[in-house]
């Protein structure tokens, strides 16, 4: 069974804090949405718990205001969600707060702009191939 | 005159690439699928060592070839770039699949749209992945054209 759970990002914190004592042991992801120009606000973190002694699982969503993309770090509860916190402010360019090292995990350091937003190109080169109809 | 029987002569030119082709080393630069051609080229079914170049060097200083194989990220291009050089001349670089050598199907802002973007490339081995005939096919081109080249490059 899997339980979605939306949430305010002030409550966040302490309610992440509440399920791992509840029996929710092990943070299985943490990712972000882009819903851009379908939702609103734009962007939706994501985090999906599993509570072996229970055999449950859980999904909290939590909405990040537009204006504010910053968000509470989970670390000092599930210091597995470091990496992934990493990752989506990466990709996403959403902050956490109190993270110990929020920097980019995937892309070279110097990197501008955030690849996984929806209104960041592909960076495609394109290519006219022998014979085919042109698509661009 | 005395002349035994197993004395060759030869030039030095020809002497020196003939080597260079028999034991070329490669350099263990395996980033994706490609790899695990590459791999199974230096295994017993396929085996390498028939050209002298089963030993892939995990250092850059005892190796000849690099064999990029798989696609290159952005973040991975400098690391290709300083193992190249770090490698001792003479050295040669193989493009192993579509990845390196153009892109490939990632034609997006993460992969570096071919390896010849960052190091000079010899020859370049078509195919998604290219199998280990294919690899050993591309590694006897690059011998064929070390035997027809110069030796001081």
């Amino acid at each position: 069974m899997n339980e979605v759970q939306h949430i305010e990002v002030n409550e966040y914190h302490d309610y992440i804090k509440s399920l791992l004592e509840e029996g929710y042991e092990m943070m299985m992801d943490l990712t972000a949405v882009d819903w851009f120009r379908k939702k609103e606000p734009r962007f939706e973190v994501v985090i999906n718990l599993l509570s072996l002694s229970k055999n449950l699982r859980k999904t909290i969503k939590v909405q990040v205001p537009d204006e504010n993309l910053t968000i509470p770090s989970i670390t000092d509860i599930y210091p597995g969600a470091n990496f992934y916190e990493r990752e989506v402010f990466d990709m996403f360019g959403i902050v956490f707060e109190n993270h110990p090292e929020l920097t980019r995990i995937l892309m070279p350091d110097d990197w501008i702009g955030h690849p996984l937003r929806k209104d960041y190109g592909s960076g495609r080169i394109p290519v006219q191939f022998k014979n085919a109809p042109s698509v661009d | 005159m005395y002349s035994p029987d197993n004395i060759f002569t030869t030039t030095i030119d020809k002497a020196v690439r003939w080597s260079r082709t028999q034991s070329m080393w490669p350099v263990t630069f395996g980033l994706a699928c490609c790899a695990i051609e590459m791999m199974a080229a230096g295994s017993a079914k396929y085996d390498l060592a028939r050209y002298g170049m089963e030993v892939f060097r995990a250092s850059p200083r005892q190796a000849d070839l690099m064999i990029v194989a798989g696609r290159v990220s952005q973040k991975m291009a400098p690391v290709l770039r300083q193992v190249y050089d770090q490698m001792a001349e003479p050295k040669w670089v193989i493009a192993m699949g579509a990845c390196s050598s153009t892109g490939g199907m990632f034609n997006n802002y993460a992969l570096v749209q071919g390896v010849d973007h960052i190091v000079p490339v010899d020859i370049y081995v078509p195919g998604c992945p290219p199998g280990p005939q294919s690899l050993m096919h591309g590694i006897l081109t690059l011998h064929d054209k070390i035997m027809a080249g110069e030796i001081n490059r």
